[in-house]
């Protein structure tokens, strides 16, 4: 694994071991001194096109906690940004010497043009390209999902995937990059994924998903999902383009109080009636597509997932930095700086 | 940078008269079996034994041929595309009359139908009749322009095509590419209109409302990657629509790009009624799909997207079957950094002026459906005819205009962009192996392109700009 651009192109393999190294990588996280050593000297950029707090500072917890050097460039007040073209950006990062970029871009695919630009050295992390996909979200649910079940059942979680699991996700999938990337993973990992939302936030073709798809929301809570993932709404969806109101939108789509009672009494990952987990890619709109008590929910997994955020995202800096071309990297990094390319003035 | 100058002479070099004759020894017409051609005065003069002959009067009487040995390469009449971008005026970064027409020249093509869409637009006589002008002065190939439905390609009022009918450039095919008629009103009264002048309207059937924001054919690849989807009902039901008005009003309706399945159904339909429709396939639409955008790599961003392999399939078919009854190239090059760049931001369109044959030859020949006689049939003489060009697209006999084209169907090449004439490198065919090769091109019997290279144009000038001595 080389970058990690999708999850619709993430083997089972390689999937697994990101979640067990996210195990350890929660190990760390718990203790007193949360950093490991294991990226000193190395460089990780974060290149954010798209206002996203929550991801860039989960990207850079992680990369920090793994020691490495953070350099954060955000569309807004730096050259980073539109005008700039896609191939000048490659030409700046490179002068920076990274070695990881982590990307979030408005335009979908902009994090596979990056990797397929003529650059081999440096690991490229898709944070969110348009409404194609956001692997590490993908990645922080399952490891949500595992650790619930694993949680309930008494048992250790590493090694394990999501078969036998059912998940049901609520929204604006059309739009969804976290929908995308969940499909994909959560098959890949063997839980049967389930799809409920209005037809016009469900894009055409979805019909070769992986996926069962529900119009209507409480059938699909009949078929008793172990999570129920709700997500955003955007506000541009409102007005009419899509449904009528927000209003309706909650009545036929939302996880009202009424529903929270149904997903309250759903066998859940125990089988025991405890309920279905809730899980949301935050941040959540209080009284449109949840419930301020489902929000409030003890079955809601939210805070949970921001905390395996930066445990699945420490993993994959991990993995993808430390492999075999860790030393000789790592000793390129140390020497001083043989050959000052006049490039580097460019940054 | 250095300026054409343009000797005063230069029109009297490009007289017929003062051409060269070219002997062409052993080409296949058609495919069918081997025979000499003599080109003479802008004619075939002779075909068979008597070409040799009139050749060897000919250098007794001290105007000896040209000899062109053509053993398997096989002759057709000169291409004739009625769709191409060639940029001029405005955007000279992308493309000029003289490059566009040399790389025309290079894929066969012995006249270009130029879109309108240029900055300024051609929607008057003096950008139709500059475009003319430019295009006689390269002598690489005919270039003959194409006016605006629309002031400014807008869509909101008609553009003075009485006036660019009756100019120098003559012009009879109106068409707001890049742009969709999509008013039905005014698209009727366009449609009304040309008939005046003997005209008829290239429709770009891309319902607007329905493609806000598109990015790609809309189906599971988009699905997959999360791009806004580009509907095929968007282009059937303008085709649907604008068939129906052709038919109301008795005018001719020629579709550009058709692209997907139910707009053959549909014209398939229209033809069956008896409406005066005609369509068009690019060659890249015969070829690629909507899988290639899994690679997000933004030279396969096209207007219309490339579609599924069940549209390829029926595209193949339609051409075959006369459904669809010429190939246009929509060839549209364009600066690199309009395609350097995220998928979102960059331009529409890819060059096809010098692969246009080769993937011909790949979809079309290679796969058996159908030979070289219905191949010139939709690459010259149902193009000459829908444009009502009474000289070109004519049979390979004596007498007719010497635009010629020799192909060797043998030789396969790797496509490499940086080699093309045009200044365009957004080919979607880079690095791909595509059978045949243009040998040679004859424009009234002059030799633009020999050897698969630019020989010198009819005005003298060869491709490094300057006039031959
Ligand atoms: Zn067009």
């Amino acid at each position: 694994m080389k970058h990690l651009l999708s999850t619709a192109a993430l083997a089972h393999a390689d999937a697994l071991s990101i979640l067990d190294t996210a195990e350890e990588m929660s190990a760390v996280s718990a203790r007193e001194i949360k950093k490991l050593p294991t990226l000193r000297g190395r460089t990780v950029v974060t290149l954010f096109h798209e206002d996203s707090t929550r991801t860039r500072i989960s990207f850079e917890a992680a990369a920090k906690r793994l020691s490495a050097d953070v350099m954060n460039f955000s569309a807004k007040g730096s050259s980073v940004s539109k005008g700039e073209s896609l191939k000048d950006t490659v030409q700046t990062l490179e002068a920076l010497g990274a070695d990881a970029v982590v990307m979030r871009h408005a335009a979908a695919g902009a994090a596979h043009q990056l990797a397929a630009a003529d650059w081999t050295d440096c690991a490229v992390v898709n944070a969110g390209d348009g409404t194609h996909e956001h692997p590490t979200q993908a990645l922080l649910d399952a490891l949500t999902l595992r650790r619930g079940r694993a949680a309930a059942a008494g048992v250790d979680p590493r090694g394990t995937d999501l078969a036998g699991m059912r998940v049901l996700i609520v929204g604006d999938i059309l739009h969804s990059r976290v929908a995308r990337s969940n499909v994909w993973l959560l098959h890949t990992l063997g839980a049967e994924v389930h799809l409920s939302a209005p037809p016009t936030l469900l894009p055409i073709g979805v019909e070769q998903w992986p996926a069962v798809v529900h119009y209507d929301v409480d059938a699909a809570l009949d078929a008793e999902p172990d999570a129920v993932m709700m997500l955003r709404v955007q506000a541009e969806r409102m007005g009419g383009a899509y449904f009528p109101s927000a209003g309706e939108y909650t009545r036929r789509w939302g996880l009202t109080d009424e529903r929270l009672a149904v997903v309250e009494r759903l066998p859940g990952p125990a089988r025991d009636g405890s309920g279905a987990m809730i899980l949301h890619p935050g941040p959540m709109n209080r009284g449109v597509e949840i419930s301020s008590a489902a929000a409030d929910s003890p079955l809601n997994r939210v805070l949970d997932q921001v905390s395996h955020g930066v445990s699945v995202r420490m993993a994959v800096l991990h993995l993808l930095l430390s492999g075999d071309r860790g030393p000789d990297r790592a000793s390129e990094t140390a020497a001083p700086a043989a050959d000052p390319s006049p490039d580097r003035s460019r940054s | 940078m250095s300026t054409i100058s343009q000797p005063p002479h230069a029109a009297s070099r490009s007289a017929d008269d003062a051409t060269t004759p070219v002997l062409i020894r052993g080409a296949r017409p058609y495919g069918d079996a081997p025979t000499d051609l003599l080109l003479r005065a802008g004619r075939i003069a002779a075909l068979g034994e008597q070409a040799a002959a009139t050749a060897t009067h000919l250098a007794e009487d001290g105007t000896p041929a040209l000899t062109v040995e053509a053993a398997g390469q096989i002759a057709l009449p000169g291409l004739v595309d009625l769709h191409t971008h060639l940029r001029e005026p405005g955007r000279e970064d992308a493309e000029t009359v003289e490059t566009g027409s040399r790389a025309a020249a290079l894929g066969g093509f012995t006249a270009v139908h130029a879109m309108a869409n240029s900055t300024p637009a051609a929607d008057s006589a003096g950008v139709v009749e500059q475009v003319h002008r430019l295009g006689r002065e390269a002598g690489w190939t005919r270039v003959q322009p194409v006016g605006a439905v629309t002031v400014g390609l807008a869509g909101e009022r008609l553009a003075e095509l009485g006036a660019m009918a009756e100019s120098s450039a003559a012009v009879r095919m109106f068409s707001d590419d890049g742009q969709c008629v999509h008013d039905p009103v005014l698209m009727r009264r366009a449609l009304e209109y040309v008939k005046a002048v003997d005209g008829f309207v290239a429709q770009h059937a891309q319902e607007p409302r329905l493609t806000a924001g598109a990015q790609m054919h809309e189906g599971a690849v988009s699905a997959e990657l999360g791009m806004p989807g580009w509907p095929a009902v968007a282009e059937e039901s303008i085709i649907a629509r604008d068939v129906l008005l052709a038919e109301h009003v008795g005018s001719r309706l020629h579709v550009c790009h058709v692209s997907t399945r139910g707009s053959v159904e549909i014209i398939r339909w229209a033809k069956s009624r008896g409406v005066d429709v005609t369509a068009e396939v690019t060659p890249h639409h015969l070829l690629l799909t909507d899988e290639q955008v899994r690679s997000f790599d933004p030279v396969y961003k096209v207007n219309p997207p490339l579609r599924t392999a069940e549209d390829v399939e029926a595209l193949r078919a339609a051409l075959a079957d006369g459904t669809i009854d010429v190939v246009g190239t929509d060839h549209a090059p364009h600066p690199e950094q309009a395609k350097e760049c995220e998928w979102v931001d960059a331009a529409m369109g890819m060059t096809g002026l010098e692969t246009a044959l080769p993937v011909l030859i790949a979809t079309m020949i290679e796969t058996g459906l159908m030979d070289w006689r219905r191949l010139a049939e939709v690459t010259s003489e149902r193009p000459a005819q829908i444009h009502r060009h009474a000289h070109l697209g004519r049979p390979i006999a004596v007498g007719e205009t010497a635009d010629l084209v020799l192909v060797d169907p043998a030789e396969r090449r790797t496509v490499r962009p940086g080699e093309h004439a045009t200044k365009g490198r957004n080919s979607p065919y880079a690095g791909r192996e595509l059978p045949g090769r243009v040998r040679a091109t004859f424009l009234a019997g002059h030799p633009v392109v020999l050897d698969g290279a630019p020989a010198t144009s009819r005005t003298g000038r060869t491709a490094d700009r300057t006039v031959a001595p």
